[in-house]
């Protein structure tokens, strides 16, 4: 059943009798479902939150790792190359949620082990990151959210292509680059890596061979300390027809950034795709602009006023009850951004809900109601 | 009039429910910051628990034509619907566990076993009954809507039928607590809109369907030539469970020592006030490690009303803070054995279906006509001690 239920290839058929069976069941086990009681034999096996299982923990540089990680029920692998899933990981009995890209290739028909892989990198101030890469054993459960994101390759891809990636930025056109590998199509694709040195770079030797295999792909690596910090200028001057490429570009923010300036003074906006892979968070900034999503309101908030007195002022039928934070009736989610709990200080990002009468925005967000 | 006009209080200052009020924020504080990895591990346990207990429950009553296995399977089955009720649905109702960042395990989310929506227990009990602890005629809990708990509420004629009310609303409990949030009283006087009305009553309507279903259509029918003492099996759990819940609820603000409030002394409430309101309304009672979770937690009623959303594995901890502040500030820190704190709320149902006699010994303690000073309440008291007196 597991494997029927996480397959690619399940037929609608198929997909809508487990459906039926699970609502049949769900009768017997309300107000729970069957998942609720099932997951306790094998943790996979329940779609309700997508979980994981880690099964192997490849290093990749000192500081990188891939996790090799098998889906339980409700995963779909129809995802792109290029794409990106959230991984939720329990640290002292807390989720804690990030994205990553993808770096495996979506399988295709009857192959490859129904895994994915993402790569990530321990960034200094990151715990999240680096308990990723340090401190998961195999056999840890995660939880996961289904891959998104644009920043994908259209079919067929365009004839000519510029990948610009710096650091761990290489992990969504690692798996685009193996997707064409293994179709055996490589288009006219020219990629620039950047990274502080040669030993940082993820994928080196994977990278290498793709490019001796086929003629037609052309990489030029960076090692910043040897070679210097490439900045646009520096692209521009190796990749002499950039203008006639479309470009696919991610790394560090300021890069992309610049990425983003330079393409659009040229008029070339369009061709230019970019993925922004460092989280926003700005725990100092204290107060910020606040979009109510479903009411369609915004507000300019300070850091003291919170988040239901400035709900209501906007005219929004906030949820709301003790406005002291102990019945939690006011509690909505936060889409983006930070917000600090006002008694304590306690910080809430992205996919948490919020007890808006004792929160205010620290930093610009966004609200599901 | 003020909670702090309440004689039991009389020999604080204001500086002291001040000052108390921070050491309470203090204790919230300190569980905040330690809960963690032992707190979410204690829920999935009990979770885990409660889930395998449920399907021993079910699939022993499928052998419920032979007597022992009737018994076995309705014990495991009462107990199971009342630990996910008490101890897993209650506590994680509050937001006990909305700092674990689980979708699964959140205040939001959850759907408890019983007929009662689960979002409408949360508008009556976490924000109305929480909220507005023992204030009459702003908190339904205070006899529910059908009982006269304390001498303060008008006795009628109709409270002469109070030890029958009682005892249905004991084995109906699942029931009454479905249309608590109808709020009875309101319709009767009027003043119900009716469109939230029949919103609330087609979600009601939707639980009790499903949960009637499953405990005395569906497993019984899956049950075959065993299917009468199945069903007889569910709704005996099902009762014991209502007569458990009814007992352990009962004795959280009925018992002798927990104070009943007016609209007046909410007025300019400061969030120490409310505490002392909290403290002073509910009534614990003592007991073993098992018969505390069994209860919900609920034995630590007091702790419970002061932090309703820290975990409830930690009241124990709690508990003994908040009983040295209770003797440090001079306070009655209201608890007994079970049998005992049920008994006083039984003897004052049953007292309360008379009216009130002036020469009647009186199951409450009485309102004070003036406030005591802190020199009169010292010396029958005892002198204050130092820190509540400099503080």
């Amino acid at each position: 059943m597991p494997s029927i239920m996480g397959s690619s290839q399940v037929s609608a058929e198929t997909s809508k009798r487990v459906t039926v069976l699970r609502q049949v069941v769900s009768r017997m086990t309300t107000p729970l479902l069957p998942d609720d009681y099932l997951h306790l034999i094998n943790p996979l096996w329940t779609a309700r939150e997508l979980r994981g299982k880690i099964v192997e923990v490849i290093p990749e540089t000192d500081d990188a790792a891939t996790l090799v990680i098998k889906p339980g029920w409700g995963w779909r692998f129809d995802f792109q190359a290029g794409q990106y899933a959230g991984i939720g990981v329990s640290l002292d009995g807390k989720w804690h949620w990030r994205s990553y890209s993808i770096s495996s290739v979506p399988p295709s028909e009857g192959r490859d082990a129904r895994h994915i892989a993402i790569t990530v990198k321990a960034m200094p101030e990151g715990f999240m990151s680096a308990h990723l890469v340090r401190g998961l054993e195999p056999g840890t459960i995660v939880r996961l959210a289904l891959p998104q994101g644009d920043f994908v390759l259209p079919d067929p891809p365009p004839e000519k292509i510029l990948f610009w990636t710096g650091g761990s930025g290489i992990t969504p056109v690692m798996a685009m680059l193996r997707t064409m590998n293994r179709r055996g199509v490589v288009p006219d694709v020219v990629h620039v890596h950047s990274a502080p040195s040669r030993d940082e770079v993820i994928f080196r030797d994977e990278l290498h061979a793709l490019a001796e295999r086929h003629p037609s792909l052309q990489l030029v690596e960076n090692a910043d300390d040897v070679d210097g910090r490439l900045d646009v200028q520096g692209l521009t001057k190796l990749v002499p027809d950039w203008k006639d490429r479309q470009a696919w570009v991610c790394g560090p923010g300021p890069m992309l950034d610049a990425a983003s300036q330079h393409w659009e003074r040229a008029g070339l906006a369009k061709a230019l795709h970019l993925e922004r892979f460092s989280a926003a968070l700005t725990a100092s900034a204290e107060g910020g602009h606040v979009v109510f999503e479903e009411s369609g309101k915004e507000a300019d908030l300070d850091g003291a006023t919170t988040l239901l007195e400035a709900g209501e002022a906007a005219g929004i039928q906030m949820p709301f009850g003790c406005r002291m934070g102990i019945c939690h009736t006011c509690i909505v989610p936060l889409k983006k951004g930070l917000v600090k709990d006002l008694r304590n200080g306690a910080e809430y990002t992205e996919n948490q809900g919020i007890q808006t009468c004792v929160t205010a925005a620290a930093g610009d967000c966004v609200i599901e109601i | 009039m003020a909670i702090s006009d309440i004689t039991e209080f009389a020999h604080l200052t204001e500086a002291d429910v001040e000052a108390l009020g921070r050491e309470l924020d203090e204790i919230r504080r300190d569980i905040e910051e330690v809960r963690g990895a032992e707190d979410a591990a204690y829920i999935r346990n009990v979770i885990s628990w409660q889930r395998r207990l449920m399907v021993a429950a079910r699939v022993t009553l499928f052998a419920s034509a032979f007597p022992p296995a009737w018994v076995a399977g309705t014990t495991m089955l009462a107990a199971g619907k009342i630990l996910e009720n008490m101890e897993i649905g209650h506590n994680i109702m509050h937001g006990q566990f909305d700092w674990m960042n689980d979708p699964e395990i959140h205040s939001g989310t959850w759907e408890w076993d019983t007929t009662c929506p689960a979002e409408q227990w949360k508008h009556s009990h976490n924000f109305l009954h929480h909220t507005f602890t023992n204030v009459i005629g702003k908190d339904n809990d205070v006899g529910y809507g059908i009982l006269r708990v304390t001498r303060d509420q008008k006795w009628h004629p109709v409270n002469l039928g109070q030890p029958i009310y009682n005892a249905m609303l004991a084995l109906l409990f699942e029931w009454g607590v479905a249309l608590h949030d109808l709020d009875i009283e309101s319709i009767r006087k009027g003043r119900k809109d009716p469109k939230e009305m029949k919103r609330q009553l087609k979600g009601i309507w939707r639980k009790i369907r499903k949960q009637v279903a499953k405990d005395y259509l569906i497993f019984p029918a899956l049950a075959g030539p065993s299917w009468a003492t199945t069903l007889s099996a569910n709704a005996t759990a099902n009762i014991i469970r209502n007569l458990w819940s009814y007992m352990i609820i009962f004795c959280g603000h009925f018992p002798d020592g927990a104070e009943k409030f007016t609209e007046e002394q909410l007025e300019d409430e400061s969030k120490a006030e409310w505490y002392l309101r909290q403290l002073y309304g509910s009534a614990n009672f003592e007991g073993s490690r098992f018969l505390h979770i069994m209860s919900g937690s609920l034995g630590y009623q007091i702790e419970h009303h002061l932090f309703p959303d820290l975990p409830c594995n930690r009241y124990p901890e709690i508990a003994e803070r908040i009983v040295a502040l209770c003797e440090k500030y001079n306070l009655t820190y209201t608890t007994g054995p079970l049998y005992k704190q049920y008994g006083q709320t039984l003897r004052t149902i049953m007292r309360l279906t008379l009216p009130n006699r002036g020469s009647d010994t009186t199951p409450e303690p009485p309102r004070p006509t003036k406030r005591p000073t802190r020199e009169e309440l010292a010396s029958y008291r005892g002198p204050l001690p130092p820190q509540a007196a400099v503080a």
